[in-house]
């Protein structure tokens, strides 16, 4: 078997939102490497959301093709896309990423309780999903927070931030998707969330999708894309054109 | 997926929301009592209502109406239109298909409870509920004219005991004009408890009844009183009696022994099957019965209406919950799950919660039960029960669907963002 090589490739994409007048996303070509970090800038309102819905395999495109690592998401049934996204894909919300009626350990380790192979990586990784929550969450700054018991809604969004990101990560899933992790930071948490946040991409393999409106943080990634750019929604107005 | 992960997970919700949870399974907890008890009480009392007499074949009385004649003969309610003559008595209870007969004369009383004269045959062949006889607690039934069997009621109420003398009152009503206070009766036996009107009659013999009536006319006493030594040297032949039961050598003579008493050619009578009559009065009375369980129907629906309530409106704030759940893996057939599952939780919890409690009343209130002539037995979990419980059970798991439904749907709708 060959490696997979390709992250994503898109290929004539084109999703429109039920009951909806107008396509949100026209994407004719986009293709990403295994392993790239990757920034996607937009206006918000672009259609960000929607592109990493589909990406996730939890909406599908209204035509074209959506491959992730590999696998055709739009030929996959509803559950197996579920199961991939389970597998392969972790996830940071803008806020709100937290479950309140779960401890920070166990918000941390629910991403395994969905995917059996996140679940034995973590486990190869530190001998326990505990352990490897521990591990991660250590190494996101968090230790005091776990040591001190401190329930989810007690947590600066900072923090939370950082659970997700510990959430994200378990189980080394191929392709981590943040959706304006850092909108609700500070400037200074903000740098500090993403270097944390691009160093355990880098250690654990997993390739990063950061979606975001602030080109200030550009410069963590290697490749940056702006929506507008490739999204040729050419038959309608746009607002706020770019020059 | 294992359902393990999302029963833990609703749990773990559910205990987040640990005081609205527990007045969501407060609600359902006390409807499903109210529905068990209400339940319970009506088939008690509709199996009382029947068991107050049993064995009897035909009842037999002036002509009026069925159920006035049940009323008053055994359930002693109102009073009859009309006497029967002693002589009608004789001659039908000596027809060769009768096997027994017991003689009623009712229209007295004493401190609100009534007086009836009948003869030992009473005690021989009245029977109730499972074909039981009477039976005494204390002492034996009348042999002397002034001597008088009184009920577990009575004797509760009162305070009455074997050697007491009462005095009996002309009439329903006690006044100081009406009694016949100089001819006193002795108590000398105490029935058990029988949860029929028996229990709050005092019986005499109809030689007693004759005596006390001697010496009064219209309603009176007249001016020239007879004293009980001398009663007692007189004919205490009853002229009149009030009603009869009739037992009969076989059933298939009833309704030709009841086409001839109510044919009967000396006087106007007619003939009543106790159970078809009960069955008419059960009619009336229970309508009450069915009110009774349409409130507590209402009342069930009322908490079920609120434990959806709970659940949808905890659903707006479950959204971005579920959102994340989605992100994570969840399929949207397991988010569904996850909804329903919280309301059968709620509704096993709050049904078995429920039937503890009535559980735990039927046990406690035993002798309350007792006293009011119900046989409850606090350990026969019956079918009904079972299934009514069931039922509630499906009935709620049905209702969790309208959530898991919508929270299926936004699920499928919300895509990645995180509606709040």
């Amino acid at each position: 078997m060959s490696e997979i090589t390709s992250l994503l490739a898109l290929e004539n994409l084109r999703f429109r939102w039920p009951d909806d007048q107008r396509d949100t996303l026209t994407i004719p070509k986009l293709e990403l490497a295994k392993g790239a970090r990757v920034f996607l800038k937009g206006q918000s309102g672009s259609g960000k959301t929607t592109l990493l819905s589909l990406l996730a395999g939890i909406n599908t495109p209204t035509s074209g093709r959506i491959i992730v690592l590999g696998e055709e998401l739009n030929a996959l049934t509803a559950s197996k896309r579920d199961q991939f996204r389970a597998d392969h894909i972790g996830f940071i919300f803008q806020l709100f990423n937290l479950i309140p009626y779960l401890s920070v350990i166990e918000n941390v380790t629910l991403a395994c309780k969905f995917s059996s192979r996140r679940n034995k990586r973590a486990i190869q990784k530190s001998g326990s999903l505990k352990a490897e929550a521990l591990r991660l969450l250590t190494l996101l700054q968090l230790e005091d927070v776990v040591i001190n018991k401190r329930a989810v809604a007690e947590l600066s969004v900072g923090q939370q931030q950082r659970v997700a990101a510990a959430r994200a990560l378990i189980g080394a899933p191929d392709l981590i998707i943040a959706d304006e992790p850092t909108s609700a930071l500070d400037t200074k948490t903000r740098e500090h969330f993403l270097k944390l946040l691009v160093q355990e991409c880098d250690q654990s393999g997993s390739s990063i999708l950061f979606v975001s409106h602030d080109g200030a943080l550009e410069k963590h990634f290697d490749r940056v894309i702006y929506l507008e750019d490739i999204n040729a929604l050419d038959t309608q107005p746009k607002l706020g054109v770019k020059q | 997926m294992n359902i393990v992960l999302l029963l833990r997970l609703t749990l773990k919700s559910m205990w987040n929301r640990r005081f609205t949870s527990s007045l969501t399974l407060l609600s359902i907890c006390i409807s499903v009592f109210l529905l068990l008890s209400v339940e319970t009480l009506r088939k008690e009392a509709k199996e009382g209502f029947s068991n107050t007499i049993t064995g009897t074949d035909l009842l037999v009385g002036a002509r009026s109406g069925s159920v006035q004649l049940l009323l008053y003969s055994v359930f002693r309610i109102g009073n009859a239109s009309n006497n029967i003559s002693w002589d009608s008595y004789q001659e039908i209870s000596a027809h060769p298909a009768v096997k027994w007969s017991i003689p009623i004369s009712l229209g007295d009383s004493h401190r609100g409870f009534r007086v009836m004269g009948t003869s030992s045959d009473y005690f021989a062949h009245y029977h109730y509920a499972d074909n039981h006889a009477l039976n005494f607690t204390h002492g034996q039934q009348f042999e002397g004219v002034y001597d008088a069997v009184i009920g577990a009621t009575i004797a509760n109420e009162l305070g009455y005991k074997i050697g007491q003398e009462i005095t009996l009152a002309h009439g329903i009503v006690d006044t100081h004009f009406a009694r016949h206070d100089d001819k006193p009766f002795t108590i000398v036996g105490v029935l058990a408890p029988t949860g029929t009107p028996v229990d709050r009659t005092i019986h005499v013999s109809l030689k007693g009844i004759e005596a006390l009536h001697v010496d009064w006319q219209s309603g009176v006493q007249a001016r020239q009183k007879i004293s009980a030594q001398e009663a007692l040297k007189m004919d205490l032949q009853p002229k009149q009696i009030t009603a009869f039961m009739l037992g009969l050598s076989s059933k298939m003579e009833i309704f030709r022994i009841q086409r001839a008493i109510n044919k009967y050619k000396r006087e106007p009578l007619q003939a009543v099957l106790p159970g078809v009559a009960l069955g008419e009065l059960w009619q009336l009375v229970g309508v009450a019965e069915i009110a009774l369980l349409i409130v507590a129907v209402l009342v069930l629906l009322t908490s079920f209406i609120g434990l959806l309530t709970v659940i949808l409106t905890s659903l707006s704030e479950r959204r971005r919950e579920i959102a994340i759940l989605r992100a994570l893996g969840a399929r949207p057939t397991q988010i569904f799950v996850l909804l329903t599952s919280e309301s059968i939780l709620f509704s096993i919890l709050g049904a078995t919660l429920g039937w503890l409690l009535f559980l735990i009343v039927l046990v406690l209130g035993q002798d309350v039960f007792q006293a009011w002539g119900l046989h409850m037995s606090a350990f026969s979990f019956n079918v009904a029960q079972a299934t009514l419980i069931l039922g509630i059970i499906v009935v709620s798991a049905l209702l969790g669907c309208i959530p898991g439904y919508q929270a299926y749907k936004h699920s499928l709708s919300d895509g990645m963002t995180i509606k709040l």
